[in-house]
């Protein structure tokens, strides 16, 4: 008797514990931005459904792993002379094939879900939308991003302006150590690797400041890697166009020269470009690099080699 | 004259680390190694460590010597976790926390390789030689030579590791190396090629392993024992060891490549020149996932056999068991997509290698249901492996779901490189692979020692790192909803982070207390080993045979070679005696034991050399260090068969009515 009152006292001490401290981090989170939980983007949207889905999925097996494992440690303890003791029990075919079958089937189920959310989140997609969508280059320098709108003929450093509401095409390579491109608050990273062109298709859907990071270790200004996204309606859009037009700056090759030199620039800074292809060639670059010139060589390839075909 | 190059990049100033925290290391590492130096000069030990452990051939002293490593890494990593979890939680806004970037770079590469290679590995290597020969009757493994050097490589991967710590550098590009940061052009010093050759060296003792215990236990099981008897423990490293025999050639050849490209120019994994590193990415995972489960195998095996022991019960659902471990073992090997589906493959790839992800944890829930199951109807001593063993089912079913989650492409796609990856990871790897170790070493301690670790302070040691770990590791899932990257070693103090982090850092030091405990009780029970000694060979009512011989375990393990009819037969053999069965009758015979090798050692000393000369590019010493390397074993393994010792019939005899089988070398 006395065994058990302790295994009481210590559960309800344990379980006071417990929601003790899911109390305390529920209230500090309420008090923070959670971005993962909190997506500003019809991506990120998605992608939360999904990871609630999953969880409370999840759930069907961790409920009862719990149940049984707490149970059967209190009541087979050596202490409980009350409790039946099978020592030959060792097999039993019904409740094997039980425990076969109901994680196969939730397997089955999240299998669908997955292969359907995979076809639908594919970055590669583009987003279903009534808007023209608003392309953007984007290469992961050592260690600051820089963005081209080539329709728009600017660029700029360590920050992304886009309209809410519009689709955004991202075309994503690095002039530098392998990155990954994420803004948590609009969904779904990807890498940036030199000499090969990723794509992502995000939106916005409500205005703000989001920032955007590399989550990919990039050398020793990997941690400064972050940048201002400003998701706005479309006449701040523009009138952040009109501004960076009337940069002094060009974003020419002595320019880019300057930029793509490694080193801490949290800064943001803007430039006119004259469609000059840059991106093209920083790919193109990326894939000659290194290899001897020579007149038999073939030229160096238009364009560039995506990672893969657009769907 | 001397050319100035006859060190190769190796300077005088490589030899004074600049930053305060490295020197501190170094200072108190050396201060060590000299104190357990002089220890051993002073009580006139040399000889003694020599003959008896250094160059021995019982795989149980071989694996009491990986499980020492291993412990001194597990206090290695550990000192570079609390130096990351300071950075981390004192990095904020203005301050730049305790230390520099580059040496935070380095801490987590360390941290992640020394706890996979060297302490995961080690513990895992170390219980399989203690316990893998006993459990399947046989006296020793099937190449016991190959098993020492696979030993002594295993030790100087570790050197080598440890060495970049006072000469030169370590990397800083990631416990994997993904290039190009890991290329010349990125990582010009010498941290990336001590990376490779700590592991490229280890990893070949690794893989010599693998071949030796999958033969081992296919080879050498006692009479009787057919594979469908055969203890859960040993079935779970002979499914670990394939995966070793076909995972770890990829890792090799993988370093080599990178290594090529480091050293002569060649353009497998560079940005540019041809080069792809996403080659390189998949080649590391081919490797790296068959990894986990490589170490999480074994580790199921040992929760196999104390939940049995412990429940008095026989593991249920034996034929599930093998079915389950066979499956994994199979799918282990068609998941590694999984690590990047944030690289741009299409979506069926990433649909594909998702859903064959998940598929594995259909046969992990059943071992976990199974294991249950073993529990119902038992009468279950709480010792502390059965501890560890609860919060294994707690913790490890957490991670379990997160693993699930983060196998939706799609989920992955946000959640990826974020701390709730690295929460993720480390549930799995703690819970299940350390967790199951410290399981299997307090569970095996008596057998090779002869007396029990001490039962109070093992408890307060896994109530120490229970609930450390959910401190340590509950922020961290957080965090990653937060939108905090891995390797993170600087943010602004808006994100919110700073608090979450100084909670994990209180969480890593309980579990260093958890650690603290376990290192003072080991040192306690050596001492008072009297006081806890086992006389009967059996202390916990084992089941299977390695509790049939006597503790500590002579060397020639079985003085009669057993016979068994059943699955746990030791159990069977003592529920026969108690209804008044004749055990049969003892006939001793001759026993021939392979004769200590000094060769062993002479190969670590020779790959250390090696490993050193390359990294340092004094490449005159690794041409001499390789041939002579090469002769060594080619004279060893061609010479005259000098090999065994034989221990005489009437010397077993006196030895099994009480007396000592002296380990001379005859």
């Amino acid at each position: 008797m006395r065994g058990r009152r302790r295994l009481a006292f210590r559960a309800i001490v344990i379980a006071v514990a417990a929601a003790a401290v899911v109390a305390a981090a529920v209230g500090y989170l309420r008090t923070v931005d959670v971005p993962v939980l909190e997506p500003k983007g019809t991506v990120g949207l998605q992608e939360l459904h999904l990871i609630l889905f999953a969880a409370g999925l999840s759930l069907l097996v961790v409920v009862p792993v719990y149940a049984l494992a707490i149970t059967f440690a209190v009541r087979y303890r050596e202490g409980n002379a009350r409790a039946r003791y099978e020592p030959g029990l060792e097999a039993n075919t019904r409740v094997e094939v039980v425990w076969w079958g109901i994680p196969t089937l939730l397997i089955v189920v999240l299998s669908v879900v997955t292969w359907t959310s995979s076809q639908a989140l594919d970055p590669y997609r583009p987003l279903s939308s009534s808007a023209r969508p608003l392309t953007v280059q984007v290469v992961a320098l050592d260690w600051k991003w820089l963005f081209i709108y080539p329709d728009q003929h600017i660029a700029a450093v360590n920050q992304l302006v886009v309209p809410t509401g519009t689709p955004v095409k991202l075309l994503i390579t690095a002039d530098a150590p392998m990155n990954a491109f994420w803004i948590p608050q609009l969904g779904s990273q990807i890498y940036a690797m030199p000499g090969m062109q990723a794509q992502l298709n995000l939106d916005a859907t409500t205005p703000g400041a989001y920032t955007g990071l590399s989550a990919n270790l990039s050398g020793i200004g990997f941690s400064s890697m972050s940048f201002e996204t400003r998701c706005t309606s479309q006449a701040g859009f523009q009138s952040w166009i009109a501004t960076v037009r009337a940069s002094p700056s060009r974003l020419d090759e002595s320019t880019y020269a300057a930029l793509a030199v490694p080193a801490v620039n949290p800064r943001v800074s803007y430039y006119i470009d004259d469609a000059t292809g840059l991106f093209d060639s920083i790919l193109a670059k990326e894939q000659m690099m290194a290899a001897p010139a020579s007149a038999a060589d073939p030229p160096p390839l238009p364009g560039a080699v995506a990672a893969r075909a657009d769907p | 004259m001397i050319a100035p190059d006859i060190f190769g990049r190796l300077t005088w100033n490589a030899l004074f680390p600049s930053e305060l925290v490295t020197q501190v290391a170094v200072v108190s590492l050396g201060l060590v190694v000299l104190a357990v130096l002089a220890l051993v000069t002073r009580m006139h030990r040399w000889g003694w460590l020599w003959r008896e452990w250094l160059t021995t051939l019982d795989p149980k002293r071989i694996g009491v010597m990986y499980i020492i490593v291993a412990i001194l890494m597990l206090v290695r990593g550990g000192v570079d976790v609390l130096l990351m979890r300071a950075q981390q939680a004192t990095s904020v806004g203005t301050s730049q926390g305790v230390v520099s970037t580059s040496t935070f770079q380095q801490l987590f590469s360390a941290h992640g390789t020394i706890m996979i290679f060297f302490v995961a590995m080690g513990l895992m290597f170390g219980l399989i030689n203690l316990i893998v020969p006993l459990q399947i009757g046989a006296r020793d493994v099937a190449f016991p030579f190959l098993n020492a050097t696979s030993f002594w490589l295993f030790f100087t991967g570790m050197l080598i590791i440890n060495a970049s710590l006072g000469i030169g550098e370590f990397s800083a590009a990631g416990w994997l190396a993904y290039p190009p940061l890991s290329e010349l052009q990125y990582s010009p010093g010498v941290g990336v090629d001590y990376w490779i050759w700590s592991l490229e060296i280890a990893g070949v003792g690794s893989l010599l392993s693998g071949i030796n215990f999958f033969v081992t236990i296919l080879r050498m099981r006692c009479p009787g024992m057919s594979l469908m008897k055969m203890p859960m423990f040993s079935w779970s490293v002979l499914c670990s060891m394939f995966m070793v025999m076909f995972a770890f050639p990829v890792l090799t050849v993988t370093l080599t490549l990178l290594f090529l490209d480091r050293s002569i120019g060649t353009h497998f994994f560079t940005a540019g020149g041809g080069g792809n590193m996403m080659m390189y990415v998949n080649l590391i995972w081919a490797w790296g996932h068959p990894e986990v489960y490589i170490l999480v195998l074994p580790a199921f095996g040992i929760f196999s056999e104390v939940v049995a022991t412990f429940s008095r019960k026989p593991l249920f659902g034996y034929a599930s068991m093998v079915m389950a471990l066979l499956a994994i073992t199979l799918l282990s090997f068609t998941v590694w997509l999984h690590h990047f589906f944030t690289m741009g493959a299409g979506a069926d790839v990433n649909a594909f290698f998702g859903i064959m992800t998940m598929i594995i944890a259909i046969p992990t829930g059943v071992k976990v249901f199974n294991w249950l199951a073993t529990m119902y109807r038992g009468r279950i001593r709480f010792s502390a492996p059965m501890h560890f063993f609860m919060g294994f089912i707690g913790l490890f079913t957490i991670g379990g779901v997160a693993g699930v989650m983060l196998a939706v492409p799609a989920i992955d796609y946000q959640l990826h490189n974020s701390l709730f990856l690295v929460a993720h990871f480390h549930t799995m790897i703690v819970s299940g692979v350390l967790f199951g170790d410290f399981a299997g070493v307090i569970y095996w301690m008596p057998k090779i020692f002869g007396f029990r670790l001490h039962e109070r302070s093992l408890r307060w040691s896994f109530w120490c790192w229970f609930v450390g770990f959910v401190l340590a590791f509950g922020p961290l899932y957080i965090l990653g909803f937060m939108g905090m990257t891995r390797r993170t070693s600087h943010y602004a103090v808006a994100t919110g982070w700073q608090p979450l982090l100084i909670v994990a850092g209180l969480g890593v030091l309980l579990i260093a207390t958890g650690v603290a405990i376990m290192l003072v009780q080991l040192a306690w029970s050596v001492w008072k080993r009297a006081e806890n000694a086992d006389s009967t060979g059996d202390p916990w009512d084992g089941r299977t045979l390695e509790w049939s011989t006597s503790s500590p375990a002579p060397a020639y393990n079985f003085a009669v070679t057993p016979v068994v009819q059943s699955r746990d037969a030791f159990w069977a053999s003592k529920q026969a005696a108690r209804r008044g069965a004749l055990a049969p009758a003892r006939v001793y015979t001759d026993i021939h034991l392979p004769r200590n090798t000094g060769v062993g050692p002479v190969i670590g000393a020779l790959s250390f050399i090696l490993g050193f000369a390359v990294i340092w590019h004094i490449y005159w010493a690794a041409a001499v260090a390789l041939v002579v390397l090469i002769l060594v074993v080619v004279i060893r393994t061609t010479g005259t068969d000098d090999s065994e010792r034989t221990i005489a019939a009437a010397e077993v005899a006196l030895a099994e009515a009480g007396g000592e089988v002296s380990r001379r070398v005859a």
